[in-house]
């Protein structure tokens, strides 16, 4: 591999005809080709359509094509009210529905001028804490598949199945929750769920260390991952990286810490935080983040309190479904909220979340009226899938499939 | 402009939270505001090209001209007080009433000192806004982004291509006047044995309902002049 030098690779202070013949670079002109990976690719995480220019097995460049599960979330939104645009998250980012509502949440409440009420910020963390475990499973377990380990893909969708049914029981929904609502959460935990959830909280750690036992030191996942895809912390800043993948080039910054939301401020976790940045490090970061996940739970149900779960001004939450049997006012404060909506005062606001795959953000604009003038949706993935070309460069064709599946694509949060 | 209840009574802060934030956090937001209030003040006194630097809604947002954007994109880069290392979102905002109808947002995130500016120019359909990928990498698709949903031009940006929409898309749909059921939609022609465009046939037309009730919408009712004085705070920015 090192003998094959490319005309791009040569730097430029030596392709001078004079420097050039100095330093004795052989340039080798080879037939390269180019090979469409995707978008129907199990590999591909979905829609990824990457044209891949080849040097024989060595990739030359790497060059994605995005926008094939493009539905333009961003327009609808701002044909609807408040309310009505909250279930496009759910859609985003379909692994971890949970921490994209959060987001639009926040940025709404923040707007708005009101603050959920305790109980409610506690659900949530917890349910944002079980949704990253939901997605790092999906995301480790398929990392590894793409690597040829089935086991961990058949062993991590039966703790997928048991989080989805806690999503269940608290939503009505087992992915598009729409759980997380401006002031709070939609309804209150079902009577049982919280013990039922530190069940789970107890025995999954178990698991965790049964996903290590077939992966963490695996000869052949360590052949196929440490040293591959390696981005330094400069690069990871500079291509605009986000969550495990930043951690894993060595960066210690996690917005749950840095500028906390809800009740993350009120728990105590540790930030895992690699150096070497390559695909073995991501991977380890989000087992680790897996294990802080559950302190969260746990310390959640610890602290979570009976109380109400939505701010109790009924222009912004529905009034409860047997006062409306008897109050008219109740009844039509049920009708304009789900017609007309609430009017948000004017203003911007860029608020991001740690969503389990990095920061993800929303910069609403709102203009008075009951509709968002502009809603931004800051993805993570469309910061790491436009570096892959950067990190898969000189690597060999297998080496782009690992990258792909440790950098957590998902299309729905990439194109929108 | 309407000015029901309901948006009177949300736009006061805080009035019906629930739970009181504690202490501390309440401190640490302070003293986070008096951090971003300096920044301000130093970006708006020391820093020319500046047309405004100020901390709305307790984030910091500063405008300024195309011609003084890379310049104060490299300070804000380079400078060791401002340290923004990351171009973490660059998103356009249209507002067809106006001169130059777009804004182009830059939202710059520093990990060193934990803080977030806002940068924001303005521009039209023909004159471009000058390109930051040689700061920042990372800035090629936000840009390319920008291009295609809303027509924004970048100068020294060697890539503007579509890169969201389908290819051979025309048109940039987040504009307003770019309609929300689009232009042309797609088939499989069983007879043609290929994908074909045509344009878009609803059988009803898009219904864009207005639920804001008329009533509200009058401002200043006869004889009420006082309390609509009292109401000017809600007014739009324009």
């Amino acid at each position: 591999m090192s003998e094959i030098v490319l005309h791009e690779d040569i730097p430029e202070a030596l392709l001078s005809e004079g420097a050039a013949a100095e330093a004795e670079i052989r340039t080798v002109e080879i037939d390269s080709h180019a090979l469409n990976f995707g978008p129907q690719h199990p590999s591909a995480h979905g829609v990824l359509r990457l044209v891949l220019e080849m040097e024989g097995e060595v990739v030359a460049r790497a060059i994605p094509h995005i926008g094939l599960l493009h539905r333009g979330t961003e327009k609808l939104i701002e044909y609807k009210t408040y309310p009505k645009a909250l279930p496009y998250f759910d859609r985003l980012d379909y692994v971890s529905p949970m921490c994209e509502e959060q987001a639009f949440a926040l940025a709404t409440e923040k707007l708005l001028g009101i603050e959920a009420p305790d109980r409610a910020k506690w659900i949530r963390v917890m349910f944002a804490e079980m949704t990253r475990i939901l997605n790092h499973i999906l995301n480790l377990t398929s990392f590894g598949l793409d690597c040829g380990a089935l086991t961990p893909a058949l062993w991590g969708y039966e703790e997928r199945e048991k989080l989805i049914e806690f999503y269940e029981a608290a939503s009505g929904a087992r992915f598009h929750a729409n759980y997380f609502r401006p002031g709070g959460v939609a309804r209150d935990m079902p009577a049982g769920l919280e013990e039922r959830i530190a069940e789970w909280a107890r025995d999954f750690p178990r698991w965790i260390d049964d996903l290590e036992t077939l992966l963490t030191n695996n000869r052949i996942w360590k052949q196929r991952t440490v040293g591959i895809g390696v981005f330094t912390t400069e690069q990871a800043l500079a291509w605009g990286f986000s969550g495990p993948c930043l951690r894993a080039s060595g960066v210690p910054w996690d917005l749950r810490r840095a500028q906390p939301y809800d009740n993350y401020d009120k728990v105590t976790f540790n930030i895992p935080v690699t150096r070497q940045g390559d695909c073995y490090d991501r991977y380890l970061v989000r087992v680790a983040e897996m294990r802080e996940s559950v302190k969260i739970v746990e310390q959640c149900l610890a602290q979570i309190r009976p109380g109400p779960v939505k701010v109790q001004d009924h222009k912004i939450t529905p009034p409860p479904r047997r006062e409306m049997k008897r109050s008219m006012e109740a009844l039509i404060h049920h009708f304009k909220l789900f017609t007309e909506g609430y009017h948000v005062p004017p203003g911007a606001t860029y608020t991001a979340v740690e969503s389990p795959k990095g920061e993800f953000g929303v910069y609403l604009v709102a203009d008075g009226s009951n509709r968002p003038y502009r809603c931004k949706i800051r993805p993570t993935g469309f910061a790491h899938l436009q570096a892959i070309d950067e990190m898969s460069r000189r690597h060999m064709l297998a080496d782009a499939v690992a990258i792909i599946g440790s950098l957590d694509l998902v299309f729905g949060e990439i194109d929108r | 402009m309407a000015s029901c209840n309901c948006r009177r009574r949300s736009a006061e802060q805080g009035r019906f939270s629930v739970a009181e934030p504690g202490a501390e956090l309440t401190m640490q937001v302070s003293l986070a505001r008096g951090a971003l209030g300096a920044l301000a003040f130093a970006l708006s006194t020391g820093v020319p090209g500046i047309h405004a630097a100020a901390i709305e809604g307790g984030e910091l947002v500063v405008r300024t001209s195309r011609d003084r954007l890379l310049a104060l994109m490299s300070l804000l880069r380079d400078d060791p007080r401002y340290a923004c290392e990351q171009l973490m979102d660059l998103c356009g905002v249209d507002y067809p009433a106006r001169a130059e109808r777009f804004e182009v947002v830059y939202n710059l995130l520093s990990v060193t000192h934990n803080h977030r500016i806002r940068v924001i120019v303005t521009t039209d359909e023909t004159n471009p806004v000058p390109s930051v990928h040689h700061l920042w990498p990372c800035a090629t698709w936000w840009e390319r982004e920008c291009y295609d949903l809303f027509g924004v031009l970048f100068s020294g940006q060697p890539d503007l291509r579509r890169i969201l929409t389908d290819y051979g898309f025309e048109g940039h749909p987040l504009r307003k006047d770019f309609p929300l059921t689009g232009y042309v939609e797609m088939r499989y022609d069983e007879d043609r044995r290929q994908v074909v465009y045509e344009p878009v046939k609803l059988t009803q037309d898009f219904r864009n309902f207005d639920f804001e009730s008329p009533w509200e919408g009058i401002l200043t009712l006869p004889g009420d002049e006082k309390a609509h004085e009292s109401r000017q705070g809600l007014k739009l920015p324009r």
